[in-house]
């Protein structure tokens, strides 16, 4: 039975279900990490993953529906950062109404344009990239794309002046502006990295289902931002909490029929995040002015 | 008001979009759901688990908490509302209806008291430990009622017996006759007198609202935020976990796995609307009540899920429309001064 779990099926499929969780996670990161809550990943990726049906159903090209996602979650994303970074209302509430309004967008579209508000028609999937067979798991785009991204975003985040200023306009938004540094452009710089990020992570969902089913995210875009905590707002450490998810529900799916109660192990990710913020298992610390909109000082 | 205003015009763009004319779906929206006794019982019922996750949101908004964990709240309460409804069918109504809703009350506030634990005592957010709660909530609930509980080839519990069933208000009001509205509302308002009576009559609901308007003079002043943030939460959870009077024991006589559809989430909205204030609940309740039963009698015409766009523009346009009219009065006022200074 565990010789299932060693073998290169169980790899790609743990790599093929944390793709959906480490995009949104890292996009998640740079979003927080300049102190936007962005509890509106669930929804963005909803959105993505339906525009991404879309485009690839008219186009009958993926990489068009890709593109559309991206886009389209990159709006979702815009949506958010003019409400909680230009109008400075509250991010968790604009979270909660973006999640509401996915769902309402994507079934009701779905229901003019497929005719059924809960599935839409097959969309053609993505070939497989012709890789040398040295490295197999390479030849899904999105596994090697994840990848790249997760170094430029460490890199970003950490090796670059936009980072630094990311960073601080989370960390201390007066200080950061006091040296000319934009806070609110730079905010929302996160936010729609973010989106891009989720907004791929929809995609894939699309493209890997090759059709699109309401409620599709089905709490993703909350995993991601488990995962996100989890990695102490870092890049890598958010991909790695990803990977061990993806890993445990591997572990899950594999054992579904052996065992009972398999699906408890769904839910270790939202406990090792309770975990996790009360410090059992090494503290991790929140941006200081996350969720907290950056009123300037009157003059 | 100019929110809702608003958002009813962007719903009639979106109507317009699909070729429909927005008056004549409107009309059939409002005669639907206002002009008949049928259409009222529907929205009344629709509004009543509305009142209590509205509830739940506004007494911890009140005392400076974010209660997202609503729907955890009620997965829980309802589904242990139906398990006592079902096992201790000896007993008489009389009993039998107060045990179920004091255990759904009870499961409901050990859900929200646990992410409360964690904010008064370790300092984690309980925004953050409400989502994650949900899923545990609908995780454990899942299995319990596929694996456990089941009733082969459904996705929902046993029945209750029938003395736990709580009456609908067809019985007392023919006119009502066929929509599932029941006695569950009064429980509702109970609730809602209960809420006002906590917080603007007693010592307790006077520590909370100090704490969610200063925290820090609320503690200077003498008062345990950590008992209370637990409380709160525990209070919360409580109210979300009562929703389950209303469709278990008053509607479907069991409890069915999806049933909440985001009532929590929109208990938050609720709250907003009404400002936190209970009587502003009832109507925000309502409000949501129609826009949810209206959307459904308009499906032949529009798709339904116009409900869930309406709601989330409503919840947006609230939370700009009142920070940029405040700013704009402050700016107002200002220039008000600086001309009578001059």
């Amino acid at each position: 039975m565990f010789d299932s779990l060693i073998s290169f099926a169980f790899l790609s499929q743990t790599l093929r279900i944390s793709i959906p969780y480490a995009l949104p996670a890292i996009g998640g990161t740079f979003s927080e990490r300049g102190g936007v809550a962005n509890i509106a990943l669930e929804g963005i990726l909803l959105i993505a993953a339906f525009a991404t049906t879309v485009g690839t159903f008219w186009s009958n090209d993926p990489l068009i529906g890709i593109c559309c996602g991206v886009g389209a979650g990159m709006v979702t994303a815009f949506l958010h950062g003019i409400i909680s970074v230009t109008l400075k209302a509250d991010q968790i509430v604009s979270g909660i109404a973006i999640n509401l309004l996915a769902i309402g967008v994507t079934k009701f579209s779905c229901q003019l344009i497929f005719n059924s508000s809960s599935n839409s028609a097959r969309i053609v999937g993505m070939e497989k990239w012709n890789f040398p067979s040295s490295i197999p798991l390479l030849e899904n785009p999105f596994v090697a794309g994840t990848v790249v991204v997760l170094i430029i975003a460490h890199v970003v985040l950490f090796r670059t002046r936009f980072g630094l200023r990311l960073r601080s306009v989370g960390e201390h938004p007066a200080a950061a502006e006091s040296l000319g540094i934009n806070v609110s452009r730079v905010r929302h710089a996160g936010v729609l990295i973010s989106g891009v990020l989720a907004g791929a992570g929809g995609a894939w969902l699309a493209i890997d289902q090759h059709s699109f089913t309401d409620g599709m995210s089905a709490g993703r875009g909350f995993i991601a931002l488990a995962a996100l905590i989890i990695g102490k707002w870092t890049p890598l450490g958010a991909a790695g909490a990803c990977l061990l998810f993806g890993c445990a529900e591997s572990i899950s799916i594999q054992l579904q029929s052996s065992f009972h109660g398999l699906q408890f192990i769904q839910l270790i990710p939202y406990i090792i995040t309770m975990f996790v913020l009360a410090g059992f298992i090494g503290r991790s610390i929140p941006p200081a002015t996350i969720g907290i909109p950056y009123e300037k000082e009157k003059h | 008001m100019l929110a809702l205003l608003l958002s009813f015009i962007i719903g009639g763009v979106f109507i317009l979009l699909i070729g429909k004319d927005p008056f004549v779906v409107y009309a059939m929206f409002f005669s639907q759901t206002m002009g008949s006794w049928y259409g009222i019982g529907q929205v009344l019922f629709k509004a009543t688990p509305l009142i209590f996750t509205g509830l739940s949101a506004a007494i911890s908004f009140r005392a400076g908490l974010f209660n997202i964990g609503a729907e955890g709240q009620l997965i829980i309460g309802s589904f242990l509302v139906a398990m006592v409804g079902c096992t201790f069918s000896s007993l008489p109504s009389f009993l039998l209806i107060p045990c179920a809703l004091l255990a759904g009350a009870l499961g409901g506030a050990l859900w929200g008291a646990i992410p409360g634990f964690l904010k008064a005592k370790f300092g984690a957010h309980e925004v953050i430990n409400t989502i994650m709660m949900n899923f545990v909530a609908a995780g454990v609930i899942s299995y319990l009622v596929t694996n456990v509980y089941s009733v082969p080839a459904t996705v929902h519990t046993p029945q209750i017996t029938a003395s736990a069933e709580l009456l609908r208000l067809d019985v007392f009001a023919s006119a009502f006759h066929g929509s599932p509205v029941n006695v569950s509302l009064f429980i509702a308002l109970a609730a809602c007198g209960g809420v006002y009576y906590l917080l603007w009559r007693t010592r307790f609901g006077y520590e909370l609202r100090a704490i969610g308007l200063n925290p820090i003079a609320a503690e200077y002043g003498g008062i345990s935020i950590a008992r209370r943030t637990v409380l709160t939460l525990a209070l919360a959870g409580a109210l979300a976990g009562l929703v389950g009077g209303n469709f278990v024991l008053g509607y479907k006589h069991y409890y069915e796995l999806g049933f909440s559809e985001g009532i929590g989430f929109i208990g938050i909205a609720v709250a907003l609307l009404a400002r936190n204030h209970p009587i502003g609940i009832v109507l925000a309740s309502i409000f949501f009540g129609i826009l949810e039963y209206g959307s459904l009698t308009i499906n032949t015409m529009v798709p339904k899920e116009l409900s869930n766009i309406l709601q989330a523009i409503v919840i947006l346009f609230m939370i700009t429309l009142t920070k940029f009219l405040s700013r704009w009065t402050t700016h107002l006022q200002e220039c008000i001064v600086q001309d009578s200074n001059v």
